[in-house]
């Protein structure tokens, strides 16, 4: 019976490596592996002969070496003898200090838009519009540069802040905003601090709980508690208790004039807020229109059901239309958020040391080892590329629409 | 019943009254702004703070638009003619026009050269972008314009572009003569054809040479400005559309091992900024190349800018394919059309279709992304204000004019390419709305 539907028992012949489909995807295979492999041969066979020609090899050794350079913006201890691999680590803390930054404040500017843009205002409407697309369409280079040159050439010196006749004053007494870039104040921890920041972690545990608790609450009995002024009070109060009883061990350095510029406080060099926020508004136009593209995909049924069912304007937005609109929002949200770290590689342009200042700026010009440094470059790239999209997939599945 | 039919009253009106006007708060610009600017408290409050806001920009900005200066030889001048006043010196713009658009090395006397390929672009671009409404005819142009752009931009032999033109042409012959029996047979052939005529002609070109062209040769590295970007912008995009399709195909292929090369090489594309391929064109790439051989800057940005936008371009183009549904690819296998008829004739025209609106994004960004160049010290419209601009003496802190015009340079393109796109997609839309 198994003869009927056997191919007829013809025997192997080469000529079927092209034309029989059985077979042909074996040879376009074989042919493209070979091209590649051969590629790859070809190029490292060249990279071999350029570095014995240029008496050079590829070693990560020069990592070790002192990378006698200076890096203002730091968030851990460095100085001009640290090792080359210091520097990086430098540089890896300052990409990922602008990209968190960046995050948060292009997601607040993009929602604000995105929901803006949707008023019944027209005002509103327009003036939205006209910020999305003019910070959708020029290129975020020319916006660093532009803020940049705000923060360096529009700004005070430090000097201008000194005597009665000062032409520039600091903000609220604590901030001041010069070209050597923004001095705040600085919480100085002293002893039992530790134990207000634990208080204040223990509320913010106990604020969730409670939102738990009233959710619970609300499902099994139908009464609804008011959530919205008792979780500040679980949040602030304990802590404010805590901060007085213990003696307040938490104080604020604000910075002064000392000589020619400021000292104590915290010192936000003007290159790392010109790339904050160059990024957080540029991404944040595009985020803005996610907002509302998610917005829109909720269909005007769902609204109105709600409503027909009674359910308040607040109430509606929160429990129907949000959670449909994230669905459609998160996924673009999360690859803006891989756009801005990226993109946070522009840092080059305005002199903030991030990686690719670090590593691949400065390391790379002073010790030569071009290939070695893009490749620990790319590396870590790709490798916060890949972590981000890996949670983007979890994400994506757990929120999947679950289908018969 | 009632007697009304009866009753003989004094007055009883039998025709209609004339509609009366609506109330003075129900009509025109009054009822429009109660609607849409003072509905309710919180809208009436949003709407003046804006105004204020748009006030307080517009008193800022206007003075300095409107007394700016636009003829002066340098900023201390400009700044004499303005007296204290408040405006802005775009004298800079005037005066740096040229340097601007071109960079400061193309020579001066060949500027017509770049602005008459730019003035063809259009030409050239017009029967692909509205191909509904003018003849098929003038795609023959869109065909010859890269050559003869090519040619008009860096000048030199006329015998380069022309035989690169005629590789082209024995490609498609061959193309055209084998398809019918296989596509492959088509494919490869016509690829073996234009190789050995671009060999051959490579040797013809180099004989013929003129001693003097007829237009000047000028070497890469002079180019710069806005023209640079455009170069990239276009020659990028052009390049990494082809490319973006072969990847998408492969990556949908269910052949594992090409399958798997082009994933590795997207997600290993997309995985990194720009800026470190652009250091691999600067730094890297010459040691991957054979002892010797030195490649134009401008050639290895181009070839890593296109690698980029292929792999971005490669993932927009799957999500079109993946959005048909499955029936289109099962009707092609049901008619008997083999893997590339199918795909030629009824998968790829429906999904560019569908991804046209994300291939325009890409486009969009990988032109914004060109200036990105600048790091790498090419002079492009970046480039050329933060280098040999701002840092001459005449012009050294005149930053809003020159980024302000740069900003609205790259508007106007892209903003335009945008609203095309948007017009293109409801041109294309077949469902019934």
């Amino acid at each position: 019976m198994t003869t009927l539907s056997d191919p007829p028992g013809e025997s192997f012949r080469l000529s079927m490596l092209l034309n029989d489909t059985r077979y042909r995807s074996y040879t376009f295979q074989f042919i493209a592996l070979i091209c590649v492999i051969g590629l790859f041969a070809y190029l490292a066979s060249n990279l071999v002969a350029n570095l014995r020609a240029a008496g050079l090899n590829i070693s990560y050794d020069f990592l070790r070496d002192p990378s006698n350079y200076d890096i203002n913006q730091r968030l851990i201890e460095y100085d001009s003898q640290s090792s080359h691999w210091r520097a990086s680590l430098v540089g890896v803390l300052n990409t990922l200090l602008v990209a968190f930054l960046a995050c948060v404040t292009a997601t607040i500017f993009g929602v604000f838009a995105g929901v803006l843009r949707l008023s019944h205002n027209w005002l509103i409407r327009k003036l939205m519009a006209v910020y999305v697309e003019a910070f959708r369409n020029v290129p975020v280079l020319i916006w660093i540069i532009i803020i940049f040159t705000i923060m360096t050439a529009v700004l005070p010196q430090p000097r201008a802040f000194r005597g009665d006749d000062a032409t520039a004053s600091m903000l609220f007494d604590s901030m001041a905003f010069t070209n050597r870039g923004v001095f705040t104040p600085r919480p100085i921890f002293e002893s039992g601090s530790m134990i207000v920041v634990l208080v204040f972690l223990a509320s913010i545990v106990g604020v969730f709980a409670y939102r738990r608790y009233t959710t619970k609450l609300l499902y099994a009995t139908g009464k609804l508690l008011p959530r919205g002024w008792p979780s500040l009070a679980i949040l602030f109060l304990p802590s404010i208790v805590i901060y007085y009883i213990m003696g307040q061990p938490i104080s604020l350095e604000y910075p002064e004039l000392k000589g020619f510029n400021f000292s104590g406080g915290w010192n936000i060099r003007g290159s790392l807020i010109a790339l904050w926020f160059a990024l957080a508004i540029y991404t944040g136009a595009f985020i803005a229109e996610n907002v509302r593209a998610g917005i829109q995909a909720v269909s005007t049924g769902q609204t109105e059901a709600a409503a027909s069912l009674g359910l308040r304007p607040g109430r509606i937005m929160n429990l129907v239309v949000l959670p449909q609109a994230l669905r459609v929002i998160i996924p673009p949200l999360i690859s803006q958020y891989l756009n801005i770290t990226k993109n946070s590689s522009l840092a080059i342009a305005v002199g903030y040391m991030d990686i690719t200042g670090t590593l691949g700026g400065i390391t790379l010009n002073q010790t030569g080892r071009a290939i070695e440094s893009v490749l620990l470059l790319m590396a870590f790239y790709l490798a916060i590329s890949l972590a981000i999209s890996a949670l983007m997939n979890v994400y994506n599945n757990s929120i999947k629409l679950k289908e018969r | 019943m009632s007697d009304t039919s009866h009753r003989t009253d004094a007055y009883v009106r039998t025709e209609m009254l004339p509609e009366a006007e609506p109330p003075g708060t129900q009509r025109g610009i009054v009822k429009w702004g109660r609607e849409n600017l003072f509905s309710d408290v919180p809208n009436s409050i949003l709407t003046i703070v804006s105004m204020i806001a748009v006030y307080y920009i517009l008193v800022g900005v206007m003075p300095w638009l409107l007394n700016g200066i636009w003829d002066a030889p340098s900023i201390r001048e400009c700044r004499a003619l303005l007296d204290g006043k408040t405006g802005g010196c775009f004298a800079v713009l005037t005066e740096r026009w040229n340097q601007l658009l071109f960079g400061f090395k193309y020579p001066s006397e060949e500027y017509w050269r770049p602005a008459v390929a730019f003035a063809l672009l259009f030409v050239a671009a017009a029967p692909v972008m509205f191909f509904k409404y003018l003849p098929r005819k003038m795609l023959i142009f869109t065909a010859l314009y890269p050559f003869l752009a090519f040619w008009l931009v860096w000048g030199g032999t006329i015998w380069t572009p022309i035989f690169a033109l005629v590789g082209f042409i024995a490609g498609y012959l061959v193309w055209t003569t084998f398809v019918a029996r296989s596509f492959a047979a088509g494919f490869f052939g016509a690829i073996v054809a234009a190789l050995v005529t671009w060999w051959i002609g490579g040797f013809i070109a180099g004989l013929l040479a003129p001693e003097n062209p007829l237009l000047s040769a000028v070497p890469s590295r002079d180019m710069g400005g806005f023209m640079l970007n455009m170069i990239l912008g276009t020659v990028c995009v052009s390049l990494s559309l082809p490319l973006g399709i072969a990847l998408a195909l492969g990556r949908q292929s269910s052949m594992p091992i090409i399958k798997w090369i082009c994933i590795l090489f997207i997600e290993f594309v997309r995985g990194v900024p720009l800026i470190t391929l652009l250091f691999v064109a600067n730094v890297v790439l010459a040691y991957f190349l054979p002892p010797g051989t030195s490649f134009d800057l401008i050639l290895r940005v181009i070839i890593m800018i296109t690698m980029f936008s292929s792999a971005y371009i490669a993932e927009v183009i799957r999500g079109g394919l993946a959005a048909l549904p499955r029936g289109q690819y099962e009707a092609g296998d049901s008619l008997g059309l083999d893997y590339p008829q199918a795909m030629r004739l009824i998968i790829l025209p429906q999904a560019l279709k569908i991804s046209i609106p994300g291939i325009v994004n890409v486009a969009v960004g990988l032109f914004k992304d060109t200036t990105l160049v600048s790091v790498i010290s090419m002079f492009d419209l970046v480039g050329m204000i933060r280098g040999p601009i701002l840092a001459s003496t005449e012009w050294n802190g005149v930053y809003w004019e020159l980024f302000g015009m740069a900003a609205l340079l790259f508007f106007v393109v892209c903003y335009g390419i945008s609203q095309y796109s948007q017009w293109l997609e409801r041109e294309l839309r077949t469902d019934h709305r």
